[in-house]
């Protein structure tokens, strides 16, 4: 058995983030539920957050770090103004099927 | 000395009227109109006064030019606007600003119950101020702009009754007819361009009378026919003259100032224009002078057989411009300006006298339906029987003096065109006097009550009666001497004597068939019938032109460019593209399915190939 490295390597962290993003992509693609939709875009964000993260600690620079920090605040705010919308739209039409949310189609 | 005035005047009169006459009183528009002709007018009298032209004397002998600024600048060529003054100019503005301010006062009594009253009056403010730009450019290009807008005058005011299709009828056919003439003074003033390097008339006329007249080359012949061309279709000679009598459609002032006095003889004095030019192609002179001789003749001819008032008159100016072109031919340049002048007295006399006719009858053209007026119109009676024998060539009234000149100078070039003109002479009295008579001897043939015309239109009626019969004694070709020399040998005594008995015996034979023994013009048309129909019908031209003309446009027009270039290519061009796109949208379409999920999908796809190529182009490392 191969001796413990001293630190994670670097591509552990890139590999848990792709994973991580695949998550999100497959979530966004194959469920229906709106807030299950949401949540895989969240995932998809914080996927990116952990490269960022990582290239950062690598390199020795802080401009990923403050990316990151960007990419939180937008987040909230996504997640702000995404859930509300979410709640009016289960107000008006006692749904969350996101296929059935397509009356400007046609 | 403010030539640009002379112009200008007119033309804020079209302005105003134009723009507010809608809302001004009649009384300001008359105003309005009548007075910028009139200042027009004066300011030609004070200029001329001021250049010494009344003085007598050798005033004026050289051109005087006023030079105001670069018009075009291009490569060589260099056009200005420039306006310019010479003696045969001096002739022109006394007769359009004269003749002008007459029928502008004559026809405030003759248009004060119709409708479009201030728009009639702003056309004929507009008609002079491009005369009077036509006759003082100083260069070919601005010639050809007053050319033109006195061509667009004339279907404006052709066409004035526009509800009526024969009016908007006969506007278009002025209109289509003079673009043939207009093409070709517009090839001649290219080639002016290309072979002088100026349009000015001072540098051309300079540069051509230093060239030896023997051998001048092929190009100013050239010049000269195609200046012809533009002559012929304005100024209505064969073959392009089938515009004139319909013409006549418009109201009768318009006829009597731009359709006979005015506009019409545009040609004229644009061929005595350049008479260097055509000096130097004795060629291009001998078909001015048979084109004029023939227009002379056959137009008179018809005229024998016409019922319109108006038409016979029409015919009667085509013919008289027909002697001009004569004159001009036969190299008498001044016989052709002089006659152009006593014919603008005694023609628009003519038709004035004949709207005073037709205004007194209300409406009614037709001769049939005339007769014995002399009583109850004898202002209207007298002064156009003072144009009648004018026309006719009585010594020693005023068309006497003209066109004694002209037929002495056909006589000299050649005597069968002299046979020729006393023929038209004898005609030209005939017509005018069967279309007096029948209008005013014998019984009254119509229904409306005739009255007499007020002062308004009378009044200009009689200053051009004593013009008609004192004009000849104004000697214009005296005047015009320095600029076309007098004909060499005063003409034979005889000569003058044929021509007046031809015009007393066109009078004479007038008063036989139609005062006398009216039953004689019927059984003399009954015996010629064929030829009476066939002059009847103005030898069939319209119809002619038609079948030649009109037709294959028309009908080329319809299938060939409309049904075939049009609708197929042009239009199927714009259609198909139209249909392409549409196919090619329909399949794009299809990625659009409106599911959001796709979309990601799509993208995940992209971005999957992306990496794979950086992936496979072993980038990023």
């Amino acid at each position: 058995m191969p001796p413990l490295p001293q630190s994670v390597p670097i591509s552990w962290y890139l590999t848990l983030s792709a994973i991580l993003f695949g998550l999100g992509v497959a979530g966004f693609l194959y469920r229906r539920n709106i807030i299950t939709v949401f949540m895989s875009i969240e995932l998809m964000l914080n996927a990116v957050n952990l490269s960022f993260v990582t290239f950062s600690y690598k390199l020795k620079q802080v401009d990923g770090h403050i990316f990151s920090f960007f990419v939180m605040v937008v987040a909230a705010a996504e997640a702000a103004v995404g859930l509300a919308i979410i709640l009016t739209v289960f107000k008006n039409r006692q749904t969350l099927e996101i296929d059935e949310v397509s009356s400007l189609r046609n | 000395m403010q030539l640009w005035l002379i112009p200008v005047f007119p033309f804020v009169g079209f302005a105003l009227n134009g723009l507010f006459g809608r809302k001004l009183p009649k009384r300001a528009i008359d105003v309005i109109a009548v007075g910028s002709v009139l200042l027009s007018f004066l300011w030609v009298l004070k200029t001329l006064n001021a250049l010494g032209v009344f003085a007598g004397g050798n005033a004026l002998e050289t051109a005087y030019v006023e030079h105001y600024f670069t018009w075009i600048q291009s490569g060589t060529l260099n056009v200005s606007i420039d306006l310019a003054v010479d003696r045969l100019t001096a002739v022109m503005l006394m007769v359009v600003t004269g003749v002008g301010f007459l029928i502008h006062v004559y026809s405030v009594g003759y248009m004060a119950d119709e409708g479009g009253y201030y728009r009639f009056f702003s056309y004929l403010n507009l008609f002079m101020f491009f005369m009077l730009v036509l006759v003082l450019g100083a260069n070919f290009l601005l010639l050809f702009v007053g050319w033109e807008g006195v061509g667009l005058c004339s279907y404006l005011l052709i066409g004035f009754y526009f509800l009526e299709k024969f009016a908007t009828d006969a506007g278009n056919k002025a209109f289509i007819v003079n673009r043939i003439g207009d093409f070709g003074f517009s090839l001649a003033i290219f080639l002016v361009g290309i072979h002088f390097g100026s349009l000015d008339f001072g540098r051309v006329f300079g540069q051509i009378r230093d060239m030896p007249v023997e051998a001048s080359p092929g190009w100013i012949t050239a010049i000269s026919l195609l200046l012809l061309v533009g002559a012929i279709g304005k100024s209505a000679q064969i073959p392009l003259y089938v515009w004139l009598p319909d013409a006549m459609a418009g109201p009768t002032p318009v006829s009597a100032l731009i359709h006979a006095a005015t506009m019409v003889t545009a040609g004229v004095y644009m061929v005595a224009r350049s008479s260097q030019i055509y000096l130097h192609s004795t060629f291009a002179l001998d078909i001015v002078a048979i084109v004029g001789l023939t227009t002379a003749f056959f137009a008179a001819t018809i005229g024998l057989a016409q019922n319109d008032i108006k038409k016979v008159f029409a015919y009667s100016t085509v013919s008289q411009l027909g002697y001009m072109f004569v004159g001009l031919g036969t190299g008498a340049f001044s016989a052709g300006i002089f006659h152009l002048m006593t014919h603008a007295f005694f023609k628009a006399l003519l038709f004035l006298g004949a709207g005073s006719v037709i205004h007194a009858l209300s409406g009614e053209q037709d001769l049939r339906h005339m007769g014995g007026l002399r009583k109850q119109i004898p202002i209207t009676f007298w002064t156009l029987m003072c144009a009648g024998v004018a026309i006719a060539g009585v010594p020693p009234f005023s068309g006497f003096h003209s066109k004694d000149e002209i037929l002495a100078a056909a006589y000299h070039h050649a005597p069968w065109m002299y046979w020729v003109g006393v023929l038209t002479a004898f005609m030209t009295a005939f017509y005018v006097f069967r279309a007096l008579f029948l209008c005013f001897f014998g019984e009254y043939r119509g229904e409306h009550h005739p009255h007499e015309s007020p002062v308004v239109m009378w009044g200009p009626l009689a200053v051009l009666a004593a013009l008609s019969l004192a004009g000849g004694y104004i000697n214009v070709p005296r005047f015009l001497e320095p600029m076309f020399p007098l004909a060499e040998g005063g003409g034979d005594q005889w000569l003058v004597y044929v021509s007046v008995a031809a015009g007393l015996g066109g009078i004479a034979l007038a008063y036989l068939f139609y005062v006398a023994s009216p039953k004689l013009a019927d059984s003399f048309a009954n015996a010629f019938h064929a030829l009476y129909s066939l002059i009847y019908n103005k030898y069939f031209v319209d119809e002619l032109y038609d079948a030649t003309v009109v037709r294959p446009v028309v009908d080329g027009s319809r299938t060939l460019l409309w049904r075939g270039v049009d609708v197929g290519v042009i239009d199927g061009a714009v259609n198909g593209i139209g249909h392409r796109a549409r196919g090619i949208g329909g399949v794009l379409r299809l990625a659009q399915s409106g599911y959001i999920r796709n979309y990601a999908a799509w993208m995940v796809a992209g971005a999957i190939l992306v990496i794979a190529m950086i992936g496979l182009a072993g980038g990023a490392r």
